[in-house]
């Protein structure tokens, strides 16, 4: 039982970062309907502006380790990965706008390959601390075992959640947002500008993403510049499996997985771990082809 | 012009002959440059046996390189641990052998193509990408779980059987049947595919027969082509068939202009031969590679090696 | 879908004329490609002798391949600033696997055929030296790895050697220290199936373990690149060992011992030699205290030869060197005793002479390399302690 309870918590805390990543390939899809490879490595200089940034706040005399001080480098991380990642769409995918989505989609491998080897060349190769910037404490309750970066990490992920669900449903911005999403061409005859709008989705995706890669530093404290392969890919799983385009199926999408691979990982299938999660992918695609919660499309001529 | 044979088979006579040429010259050169060469020819073969699925039928897929890994797998077993066994029904012959554990790896990559294709290729466009690019790497964790292939350790001691004579024979072959079925009455289903699937249903083609046929058939020849990269490389690992070598096949077709076939050949020469020139740019390679496939996309999407053509509507789906 | 992906019309009929022109061109741009400028060495008009490398430079186990590479580039540049060997530098050619499988191949050919290496450095991944080693073993090129420890890889054939000691013998002396020195009977296993190192290293263990009355509480599996290994941990936990062993590569290990340490696993943690690495400390944090694990050779070893590499090393590097940079540095310098006790820079010569090494003294200390061609060389347990590597005692084979 106490095992059990433990999964669910280690569960819990990778979920809640394939979520934040996830809903940056959902969003993008939901504007441009197309995957955007470099996301992952957004996700990863997120973690590498946290590692820096919190070494020269440190090195201002701004003590580390503070509650505040975690905090005030999450902001600088995911208004890094914002500024980014507006000017990757501004750079790299805008002239492509009337391409098509293939196009896009090579382009944006080309971006990630970029983000990656440059990584590797300005951060080094070698895997790289990450430094603890929460203060770090672990609390017993019976057998169970909780570190607090777990707890920073759900927290952090659920007020996010709750802010970009805000910013969606309840401002102008979220709202226009939604209109370029269900009709791009509808919304730019009501005078909706999408090339704002596109521009600010892949600001916000890019920050969660940032936000992502802070938590994902922190709950595995070595980050080196390949880090957002693998989390990506889970992520964007993820999004499909809650239905690519859905914001809350984004966010269900990544719990589950969390679960099911924490789940996995404990068994003696341990290994087949990918393998598990990409069998559910494709069986939710094949009987639910739109994900859990998307919206099923019918393709008209 | 014999009457049995019509131009582009002679063709295909002529370039298996120069394959044989070639490998009989093949002495001249050293074993680098000969590596490179094969490595061109099976990139050759994978992009265009992806183009089949990507180009002319228009289906996304991103599981290329786990046929490639069924494929290599089987013909490394076939030549290597059921060697002793299947030795004597050759007569010794490796030169018999080899072509038959080529033939067999590319059937059983058909199967596993079959296999995957029969319940995906009723999903489209990104969600195929995605199911394929999933079966892929299931695959993947399938070999890096066996124990009889090495697990994760992968095979190693692979005889080097590959030569100029099998890879460019091969490649002629595969080239020639993408081609020759492309410009079959039956081929010309695949474009209409391509084209609308909708339209071509209520035409009244079975748009899911014309998928799986190009699915398998591009699965077989990624298998051989997995078979022929085993014996070259003399080690495989399950690792080296992942997500981004699919995605590294998938280039090659996009820069060379989805469904051309010269413009996929150069491609795959093109990129093969690149990456090994910038080798000498050490740290730079891949950021260098990386820029000019950003660089070739913003200027020339269209793909690199095309020519201006009739420009046709792009298809339109609502 | 709104904007699926839309496809250029094909051209058809093109093929027949085309294709012939496309492999020619494919040819031009391959001779002509590859014809590359062999980079003047030296100023002096003395032909070096050239050796290959091959090693993880980059990726993630760049932290093992770089320290590897600092090593080989310390005994070249001191070989060559006292003269070279009979008056001929050294020049090396080094090659990045990128830390990935299936890339070895292709780069030794390229340094035997192209780059006409006399004798190649392996690398020292055991899973990517066995790729290179059978190439090299079929052109006749010796290869010396510093640090595969995989057993298949001298058995390839008579021209692969190595200056580490082997996994059976690691394997071994780790189960013995746990069973005779911790006193410990009941171990769980984590093993990281993407790495034929680990796999390889904890079969051995289980069977000097199970062999001396000891027993395996669980076994884990994870695969290489993992971060997350809370599930396993939970679920080795549960089974109620009274050590883990762990054998991986540096990067997982600092994840997995602080992990261990979150979910409050207070048992000692082991690993293998492939924890050897300043990152681990740095990942693992105060997590890393009381870690164990066998090394080649202790930096705080304290002979004289080592404490002038280690000085030499730093000054050069402006970093203290790892056990693999030690290996490394050897690895070269047999090659160069080698040619210097061949007389020859031919490889058959190269390779006859190393296979007669007995008695050499490295850095590592002593080495005689035996019929499998391994080096004979003594464990040294180390425990990490205030995130120094601590010295616990030395095994001899």
């Amino acid at each position: 039982m106490t095992e059990l309870l433990q999964q669910v918590i280690n569960g819990l805390s990778l979920g809640a970062i394939y979520a934040l990543i996830a809903l940056g390939y959902t969003m993008v899809y939901g504007v441009l309907r197309f995957i955007n490879f470099a996301h992952s490595d957004v996700f990863m200089l997120g973690a590498f502006t946290a590692f820096y940034s919190s070494r020269a706040l440190g090195r201002w005399g701004f003590a580390g380790g503070g509650f505040l001080g975690g905090l005030l480098v999450l902001v600088i991380s995911m208004a890094a990965c914002a500024v980014i990642g507006v000017l990757i769409e501004r750079l790299a995918y805008r002239p492509l706008r009337k391409r098509s989505t293939l196009t896009v989609l090579i382009t944006a491998i080309g971006v990630s390959l970029f983000l990656q080897n440059g990584g590797q060349m300005v951060f080094g190769v070698n895997p790289k601390a990450f430094p603890n910037i929460f203060p770090s404490q672990t609390f017993k309750l019976g057998g169970l075992v909780i570190n607090s970066n777990q707890l920073v990490v759900l927290g952090v992920a659920l007020a996010l959640l709750s802010a970009l669900h805000w910013i969606v449903q309840r401002t102008r911005i979220g709202t226009a947002m939604r209109a370029v999403s269900f009709n791009a061409t509808a919304a730019s005859l009501v005078g909706i500008d999408t090339n704002r709008i596109i521009s600010f989705t892949f600001g916000l995706g890019s920050a969660l993403a940032g936000a992502g890669g802070v938590l994902y530093g922190m709950n595995y404290p070595s980050i080196e510049p390949l880090m957002g392969n693998s989390p990506g890919l889970k992520a964007f799983i993820a999004a499909v499996l809650g239905g690519i385009g859905s914001l809350p199926g984004a966010a269900l999408g990544g719990m589950v997985l969390g679960f099911v691979e924490t789940g996995v990982s404990g068994t003696r299938w341990s290994t087949y771990r990918d393998a598990v999660a990409f069998a559910i992918l494709i069986g939710i695609l094949l009987f639910r082809p739109a994900g859990l919660l998307g919206r099923n499309r019918i393709e008209k001529v | 012009m014999p009457g049995w044979l019509n131009r582009s088979q002679l063709v295909l006579a002529a370039a298996l002959l120069a394959a044989g040429v070639a490998q009989f010259l093949s002495n001249r050169l050293d074993s680098y440059v000969l590596s490179v060469a094969m490595g061109v020819g099976i990139n050759i073969i994978l992009a265009s046996s992806l183009n089949l699925i990507n180009g002319f039928t228009g289906q996304f897929s991103l599981g290329h390189a786990g046929f490639m890994a069924v494929g290599a797998y089987t013909a490394a077993v076939l030549t290597g641990k059921l060697a002793p066994q299947l030795q004597p029904i050759f007569g010794g012959h490796v030169e018999l052998l080899f072509p038959f554990a080529l033939i067999v790896g590319g059937l059983v990559a058909a199967v596993a193509g079959g296999l995957v294709g029969a319940p995906s290729l009723r999903l489209k466009g990104d969600y195929l990408a995605i199911v394929t690019l999933g079966f892929g790497e299931i695959i993947k964790v399938i070999f890096q779980n066996v124990e009889y292939v090495g697990g994760a350790k992968g095979l190693n001691a692979i005889p080097d059987y590959s030569n100029l004579f099998w890879v460019f024979g091969t490649t002629a072959i595969t080239v020639y049947t993408v081609w020759a079925l492309m410009n079959s009455t039956y081929g010309r289903g695949f474009l209409a595919v391509a084209d609308d699937e909708i339209a071509a249903e209520a035409m009244g083609l079975n748009t899911t027969r014309y998928k799986m046929v190009a699915f398998v058939v591009g699965a077989f020849f990624a298998g051989i082509a997995g078979g022929l990269f085993a014996h070259l490389n003399n080690s495989i690992n399950p690792s080296g068939f992942d997500f981004n070598k699919s995605i590294e096949i998938v280039v090659m077709v996009i820069l060379g202009g989805m469904g051309r076939h010269t413009g996929v050949i150069l491609a795959a020469i093109l990129l093969t031969v690149l990456t090994e020139l910038l080798r000498q740019f050490g740290d730079y390679r891949m950021v260098i590679y990386s820029l000019l496939l950003i660089l070739l996309m913003l200027t020339r999407p269209q793909g690199l090696l095309i020519w201006p053509i009739r420009k046709s509507a792009s298809r339109r789906t609502t | 879908m709104n904007r699926s992906p839309s496809v250029l019309r094909p051209t058809i009929g093109s093929f027949p004329t085309s294709w012939p022109t496309a492999l020619l061109l494919g040819w031009l741009l391959l001779a002509g490609g590859c014809r590359r400028d062999s980079s003047p060495a030296t100023s002096s008009t003395v032909e070096p002798i050239r050796i290959g490398e091959f090693s993880s430079l980059t990726g993630p186990l760049a932290g093992l391949g770089q320290y590897t590479h600092m090593g080989v580039v310390l005994a070249v540049e001191q070989i060559n600033a006292t003269g070279g060997i009979a008056g001929r530098p050294i020049e090396l050619l080094a090659e990045d696997t990128g830390s990935k499988a299936g890339t070895a191949a292709p780069l030794v050919r390229k340094l035997i055929s192209r780059d006409h290496v006399v004798a190649v450095i392996g690398e020292g991944a055991s899973g990517r030296c066995l790729e290179g080693a059978y190439v090299a073993q079929g052109a006749g090129v010796p290869v010396v790895s510093p640090a595969a420890t995989d057993p298949q890889v001298t058995a390839v054939g008579d021209c692969i050697f190595r200056v580490c000691f082997t996994d059976p013998f690691q394997g071994t002396v780790v189960a013995k220290f746990i069973r005779q020195n911790l006193g410990l009977r009941r171990v769980g296993l984590l093993v990281d199936t993407g790495s034929s190192y680990s796999v390889g290293l904890v079969d051995f263990f289980r069977k000097r373990l199970l062999a001396d009355g000891g027993e395996v509480t669980g076994e884990q599996r994870y695969t290489s690149g993992d971060k997350d290994f809370r599930g396993q941990l939970t679920a080795l936990k549960a089974s109620h060992p009274e050590a883990i062993f762990a054998p991986c590569y540096f990067g997982e290990a600092g994840l997995i011992l602080r992990q261990a340490r979150e979910l409050g696993i207070e048992v000692p943690l082991l690993g293998g030699d492939g924890w050897e690495a300043p990152e681990l400390v740095e990942i693992a944090g105060s997590a890393a205290e009381g870690a164990m694990f066998p090394v080649h050779y202790s930096v705080r070893s304290t002979s004289e030869s080592s404490h002038r590499f280690i000085d030499q090393f730093t000054a050069r590097f402006q970093k203290p060197p790892t056990g693999v940079s030690a290996l490394g540095y050897d690895a070269l310098q047999l090659i160069a005793d080698a040619i210097r006790r061949a007389g020859s820079t031919e490889s058959p010569a190269i390779r006859d002479a190393l296979k007669t090494t007995r008695g050499w003294t490295g850095v590592t200390g002593e080495i005689s390399l035996d019929e499998e061609r391994n080096a004979r060389k003594p464990a040294t347990i180390v425990r990490i302690e205030k995130g120094q590597l601590t010295f616990v005692c030395t095994v001899t084979p």
